[in-house]
């Protein structure tokens, strides 16, 4: 695509640049006078004392500012720089990082060929491929999910062994290739008061402390406002919405009772982005079987 | 001619060189501030974190120490060199106390944060039409004081200082053009990477022409008048003042190789800032020259070791920016502190060297003294400044390269073999070097503020320094 509206602003630049280089150039031949005999002062004194000599530009300072003049024209004349001329080599850009992309997912292509086609669980357990996973983790997802892959506020916690999409490897895939959109919808409309009970029942679900009048009106409320329709009867969650597990003492955005109420009555809205355009599939699947590998040593409990 | 007309107007120098002083403390103090916060993570405290800090560093050293160095010098080279009094001390006085009013709002609404997001442009839009009015009293009063002056030719010193106020004018008022929302929130007038050139535009000529134009009318006046020895070539000062100043203008793009600016724009940008070099030479080869025949003054006098020391930096700093600029070598050092380093060899080593130089010659004779109050604390200064200039420089150049070399270094599976912290871990010992070497910059700062103190002290306020009628044969 061009760059230009018009071809004259194309001849307008490639004009204007290459006057412009050729003239630092000129500039300089026309300053170039022999050596004289004695260098003298100008003649001119300011203030008492200020006068001026008039040597002769340096010659090595001269050289030095034709070669880079001459270096201008033949850069011009072999890289894009005077307007749409592409130049002789045809280099760009846009063409250099493609072509230093492509380079590397050939030399690689092979390994994470063998890699795709290894079953997920069997990645997980093999050392060298665990390596390249962590090493893809440390660049693409630990602005999020930190260095050390347990997380933050709003942010899951990939060590433990909770899922709030699911743990099975495909759903594991799937959460990267996609991305997620968790959604809590606001329920302000409860009322600050039953808003408070159900925050202290979902407390006492997770064995915290709690009052326990209010914890018997929030499980009344849980029903009624229809929680249950994604916690589920029990609070045990739903993965397939990506409704955390209210049982597991695990807290995404924490567990003071004034953070669940914000929860409940404001909602919550968290994304997790989708990778598999910009990653494909092979190093998404590396990457699920790294985060697989985080939790099986948490599998037992 | 009334009394008045028959003397230099010295009180807005003073007040300028002062104030160049105190705010060099407060710019270079914040500096040492955010250089300790890399180290020392724990010492961002709420509002005053590292991102509020780092532009009110910026402003205070370029605009604040620097710019009132430049107003300071400026008013006494062109004053000195056009035989007459400034054009108008009223205008004069302005641009002090409005320069002032603009520091200190920039100090009072940066870490409040509000800015317009542009670097070295951050102050907002009311500041930046304040900012017009005082640059627009300068020119009139330099210029007036050009267009009075009482010898045929102008010195080559004022052609830079008024190359550096026609400039900077012109790129303030086109980079600041925005659109107000209220009065502490603006949008830029341009969009896109369009934004981002005339955002590069400017703060490429805002180092060109501030702090390179500027700064080398001064050293055009000290450095002759402290060597007392005549410029080195007339010929070289107009061929490489012309070629400085065209070339400087296309440098912009070299700040954006490898973005979304179209790639023939990337190439002049390079093309032109290698072009550069040997303009930019001109004027260290004219300063250093100047001293042939004179060097053993270098010895023993410390203003001089100040100014010539500042023209060592220039040259190499501005040797090291064209090489920076090649895009190859741009894709290495790039968002490193290699960056911050050549930064700082510009600014510690040339620009705040020759100022101080220059601030040395200056304080005495406008408080009526021969000399300031201890030559042996100028010279304590100088070693302690340059120690300091070379463990900043060679801190940041060693952490800029390994930095460069740690983002771009791939295994063998094609991912990065380092994370971007692990390049941050790598680079504490180097940050707590670069803040050592400000701290002893800032230290001789102080050093050369009991001084003034001292000299100020014993000596007289100069309202009565004649004005010298130009030489016989020259009128």
């Amino acid at each position: 695509m061009s760059d230009f509206v018009t071809p004259f602003w194309n001849w307008f630049v490639i004009l204007i640049s290459f006057i412009s280089i050729v003239a630092c150039g000129v500039l300089l031949w026309t300053q170039n006078t022999p050596p004289p005999r004695t260098v003298d002062t100008t003649g001119h004194v300011w203030d008492e004392t200020l006068e001026e000599y008039n040597h002769p530009l340096p010659k090595w300072w001269m050289w030095l500012f034709y070669i880079t003049v001459i270096f201008s024209l033949v850069y011009c004349a072999l890289y894009p720089t005077l307007g749409d001329f592409q130049g002789a080599l045809g280099w760009s850009s846009t063409g250099q990082h493609a072509k230093e992309v492509a380079k590397v997912d050939g030399d690689t292509k092979p390994l994470f060929d063998k890699y795709l086609k290894t079953d997920l669980k069997a990645l997980a357990a093999d050392k060298e491929a665990m390596e390249t996973g962590k090493r893809l983790y440390l660049t693409y997802c630990m602005q999020c999910h930190g260095a050390d892959a347990r997380g933050g506020k709003g942010f899951p916690n990939l060590a433990d062994n909770d899922w709030q999409w699911g743990g099975e490897p495909a759903q594991i895939v799937e959460t990267i290739s996609n991305g997620r959109m968790g959604v809590m919808p606001p329920h302000a409309q409860l009322g600050g008061e039953t808003i408070k009970d159900l925050a202290n029942y979902v407390r006492s679900l997770s064995g915290l402390a709690a009052d326990s009048v209010r914890v018997s009106k929030g499980q009344e409320a849980f029903t009624s406002a229809g929680c249950v329709g994604c916690h589920g009867p029990d609070g045990k969650g739903m993965a397939a919405v990506g409704a955390p597990n209210l049982t597991d003492k695990v807290w995404l955005y924490g567990s003071a009772e004034a953070t669940i109420s914000e929860t409940i009555s404001k909602g919550r809205n968290n994304q997790m982005p989708a990778w598999k355009d910009f990653l494909g599939e092979a190093k998404v699947h590396v990457l699920s079987a790294y985060v697989l590998s985080l939790s099986a040593g948490q599998a037992a409990k | 001619m009334s009394e008045a007309q028959s003397t230099y107007n010295y009180k807005v120098v003073r007040q300028f060189a002062v104030m160049t002083v105190i705010w060099g403390i407060v710019g270079m103090l914040v500096g040492v501030i955010i250089a300790a916060q890399l180290v020392w993570p724990d010492l961002n405290l709420g509002w005053l974190h590292f991102g509020r800090l780092r532009p009110l560093h910026t402003n205070a050293v370029i605009f604040a120490f620097g710019g009132c160095a430049l107003f300071a010098t400026s008013y006494y080279v062109v004053q000195r060199t056009c035989h007459t009094r400034l054009f108008s001390d009223g205008l004069a006085a302005f641009t002090f106390w409005g320069w002032q009013l603009i520091i200190v709002l920039a100090a009072v609404t940066l870490p409040l944060g509000i800015t317009s997001g542009k670097e070295y442009a951050e102050l907002e839009w009311p500041i930046d039409i304040l900012i017009t009015l005082v640059w627009v009293a300068y020119a009139v009063v330099f210029f007036g004081t050009i267009a009075k002056r009482k010898v045929s030719h102008i010195y080559v010193a004022n052609w830079f200082y008024g190359g550096f106020i026609l400039a900077v004018a012109l790129l303030h008022v086109v980079n600041s053009a925005a659109i107000p929302v209220s009065l502490t929130k603006s949008y830029s007038a341009y969009a896109g990477v369009q934004d981002a050139m005339v955002q590069w535009w400017y703060g490429h000529n805002a180092v060109g022409f501030f702090l390179t134009a500027g700064f080398l009318g001064m050293m055009y006046y000290f450095v002759p008048k402290q060597a007392g020895r005549p410029v080195y070539s007339y010929r070289l000062s107009v061929v490489h003042f012309w070629a400085l100043i065209f070339t400087y203008m296309w440098a912009g793009p070299h700040h954006l190789h490898y973005t979304a600016l179209p790639d023939w724009t990337q190439s002049l940008g390079m093309l032109f800032s290698l072009i550069l070099l040997a303009p930019s030479w001109g004027g260290m080869i004219n300063g250093v020259m100047t001293l042939s025949g004179a060097w053993h003054k270098l010895r023993d006098d410390p203003i001089l070791k100040f100014l010539i020391t500042s023209l060592s930096f220039y040259g190499m700093s501005t040797f090291e920016g064209p090489m920076m600029a090649i895009k190859t070598v741009n894709a290495l050092s790039h968002y490193t502190d290699w960056t911050v380093g050549h930064v700082h060899s510009g600014a510690l080593g040339w620009v705040a060297m020759v100022s101080i130089g220059a601030m040395y010659y200056l304080l005495p004779r406008l408080f009526g003294r021969s000399e300031m109050f201890s030559v042996k604390l100028i010279t304590v200064h100088f070693w302690v400044a340059t120690i300091g200039v070379v463990l900043y420089i060679a801190s940041m150049w060693i952490a800029g390269v390994m930095q460069g070399l740690m983002w771009r270094a791939v295994n063998a599976d094609g991912t990065l073999t380092y994370s971007f912290v692990e390049s941050v871990r790598a680079s504490y010992p180097f940050w707590a070097i670069r803040f050592l070497g400000g701290l002893l910059f800032l230290v001789g700062m102080l050093v050369m503020a009991y001084n003034m103190v001292k000299t100020i002290a014993g000596g007289r306020t100069v309202d009565d320094a004649r004005v010298l009628q130009p030489a016989a044969h020259h009128a």
